[in-house]
């Protein structure tokens, strides 16, 4: 054609176009899925803002039991967060005048219960039943980590659906003997995979066909 | 030109008639570059109607994805409605213009050129009306990625056993390969448009479309293997796609849906609800625009035909349903036959088989075939009988089955209604879009039509000079 609207140069600039929309297009859904996977989304190792900077890494250290506190964990659906009245206990007597802990004895006095962040929240459609998981066999540590050395409490697992798809297709990774539950250095990996399949079998988690990935199993 | 209508050697009347390589460039092209106020009232109005129903379409999303689709009428037993019968109309419309484009191309059916850009374009405006089903039903639109096997957080792949996620595949590889197999063809036209167009604009845009195509003879080469490629890549495409619809319902054990009659039958479907809608168009669009000479009553003549065989192979799909209902043998199966015709929503039925099995009988006649008038109300019956019979498969089967303590009723709500309507203002603001930006008849291969018929045609050769 003999108006030349376009020159040589555009056939180049068409060609990176192409080439841009193919790489452009991979890396913004890679970059997506970055962003999706990132502590930034997924609150893993942010360390909360709480009413009173409580120390797990304090408290435990002092070698107070889990249980002391979050007294439901073995026997409810839902793992509680203690009353004022635990803190109180305690906090009656050592550090009573301590700045730090005035929003404690606020609470205390008015009756009104702390407002807590909460650090493990699943989403609504998402049934969790925190007293099977610790009843067969599986640690505090395999889903929150080593609680006693956070000085404040942070998120150590992403909370990946996937996550719990993993454990449920091969119990066997993370289970543990049950005077072990609430040992925060103990590893399942340091007995063998024959001794925690056993395990497995002596909890009678039943996994078979594909039991316990079932649908129904978490979204009821 | 020549004077005289020429009869081809069967004594059929031409495809094209009185028209030399540039008459014919030029009158197709003029749709396209006229000015504005040129452009035909019917097209203003087409499009006027077209826009004002996408408004609808847009309402109705809104109201969709902000409150759910509960506003749609679907309950337990019937959790299959209105989307999926509109996506299968849809996809069904679709398949004329492939078959047209890909079949009649490897068959070497010279009457397909005429038509072929036009139904090729509603393919694609077909394929974006009736994905919009599938993607809006999800209730959020937003996650419909889930529907894609790709590396996941939530460690979970598509259920490969299901035809639902084989329908993604076939709808999308359908998507691609019809636009690829229309830009295609489009490009030697796109190129003519640049060199016609007077406007800077309309030129740089055709130009940049056009892809650098200069029309030589290696240009012409490397086109001619691509579109056959692409032709071939389709072929298959009309039988697979709307077999995967079918197998939809045929895969599972629900009665009136599992049957092994369902891809055949349904690709038949296909082919003839695809030609009533391009037909639907053409007629109009040929009277208006004054292209009775490209598309001439012959070619409704043949299209009539394709029309009338797959409506009969639709009418005896009808005719097996209810044998197989009778002859399997099953209390559910025959309670469903006799529940279709006899049932609460028999009248679905019954209409259906006056819109697909009776009124086209009359193209038997050939007088009927080259009657426009009565082909566009023939048409209108059986895109009407098409979405009966999605009707009838989906619901019927549906309200009463194995359980007759879970029996409903179901009827579409205004909201289902909007969505449904609204689809037809999105495909016919695109159908008059296209009309007005791209040339709706393929321009060079007409001109090969013309070049064939002067010199294949010996005796009528002097007469051109």
């Amino acid at each position: 054609m003999s108006s030349q609207l376009f020159t040589t140069t555009h056939n180049t600039l068409a060609r990176l176009t192409l080439l841009l929309i193919v790489l452009g297009g991979a890396g913004f859904l890679g970059f997506m899925d970055m962003i999706h996977r990132s502590p930034y989304v997924r609150y893993t190792k942010v360390r909360r803002e709480q009413p009173v900077p409580f120390s797990h890494k304090h408290h435990t250290n002092m070698g107070i039991d889990c249980r002391y506190c979050h007294t439901s964990v073995e026997v409810s659906g839902f793992a509680n967060i203690p009353p004022t009245q635990t803190c109180m206990n305690c906090h009656s007597e050592i550090y009573k005048d301590a700045p730090i802990l005035q929003p404690v004895r606020d609470s205390y006095a008015s009756g009104e219960s702390l407002e807590w962040t909460r650090v493990h929240d699943l989403p609504d459609f998402v049934y969790f039943n925190h007293a099977i998981h610790v009843n067969k066999g599986i640690g505090c540590a395999t889903c929150h980590g080593r609680v006693d050395q956070m000085p404040l409490t942070w998120r150590e697992k992403p909370l990946f659906m996937k996550w719990c798809l993993e454990c449920h297709r091969d119990p066997a990774q993370n289970v543990r003997p049950k005077d072990k539950i609430f040992d925060m250095a103990f590893d399942p990996a340091s007995l063998s995979r024959e001794a925690r399949e056993a395990l497995v079998e002596e909890y009678g988690i039943d996994h078979a066909n594909h039991r316990l990935t079932n649908c129904a199993i978490c979204h009821r | 030109m020549s004077s005289e209508v020429k009869r081809d050697p069967d004594g059929q009347l031409p495809y094209i008639s009185g028209h030399d390589l540039e008459s014919v460039s030029n009158k197709i092209a003029a749709v396209t570059l006229r000015p504005m106020r040129e452009m035909p009232k019917f097209w203003y109005a087409g499009l006027f109607i077209g826009v004002l129903l996408l408004q609808l379409l847009f309402y109705a999303i809104y109201k969709l994805i902000v409150t759910g689709t509960y506003i749609w009428g679907l309950n337990i037993p019937v959790g299959w409605g209105f989307a999926i019968i509109n996506f299968v109309w849809w996809i069904g419309i679709g398949h004329a213009g492939t078959l047209i484009s890909a079949i009649l191309f490897l068959f070497k059916q010279d009457w397909r050129t005429s038509i072929s850009r036009f139904a090729e374009a509603m393919t694609l405006f077909a394929v974006v009306c009736a994905g919009l089903f599938p993607l809006l039903h999800v209730g959020r639109p937003w996650l419909v990625y889930w529907l894609f096997p790709y590396p996941n957080t939530m460690g979970m792949w598509p259920q490969f056993r299901s035809p639902l996620l084989w329908d993604v595949f076939a709808v999308s590889t359908y998507a691609t390969v019809s636009i690829l197999f229309w830009f295609t063809g489009l490009v030697p036209d796109l190129a003519t448009m640049r060199a016609r167009a007077t406007d800077v604009w309309a030129k740089k845009i055709y130009h940049g479309m056009s892809l650098g195509w200069t029309g030589s003879a290696r240009h012409w080469h490397r086109y001619e293997i691509a579109y056959l490629l692409l032709a071939g890549l389709s072929t298959p495409l009309v039988l697979s796609v709307h077999s995967i619809v079918s197998l939809d319902f045929a895969v599972s054990l629900e009665p009136g849906w599992h049957t092994t009659i369902f891809p055949p039958y349904f690709v038949a479907g296909a082919i003839f609800a695809g030609f009533a809608m391009v037909l639907t168009f053409m007629i109009p669009v040929r009277h208006i625009f004054g292209m009775k000479d490209l598309l001439t009553e012959r070619h409704l003549n043949n299209m009539c035909k394709v029309m009338l065989f797959s409506g009969l192979i639709v009418a005896y799909g009808y005719m097996m349903e209810l044998f197989f209902g009778w002859y399997s043998g099953s209390v559910f199966e025959r309670f469903m036959v006799l529940n279709r015709l006899l049932g609460p929503y028999d009248y679905t039925y019954w209409l259906l088989i006056l819109c697909n099995v009776l009124v086209p009988q009359a193209l038997w006649s050939y007088k009927v075939r080259t009657n426009p008038i009565a082909v566009f109300i023939i048409c209108q019956f059986i895109s009407v009988g098409m979405w009966l019979e999605r009707f009838v498969i989906v619901i019927i089967s549906l309200h009463r089955d194995f359980l007759d303590s879970s029996w409903a009723m179901y009827a579409g709500t205004r909201w289902d209604w909007a969505m449904y309507v609204g689809t037809m203002g999105l495909f016919l603001t695109l159908v008059f879009l296209f009309i007005r930006t791209l040339p709706f008849i393929a321009i060079f291969e007409m001109r090969e039509l013309i070049h064939k018929d002067e010199h294949h045609d010996d005796e009528h050769h002097d007469d051109e000079h």
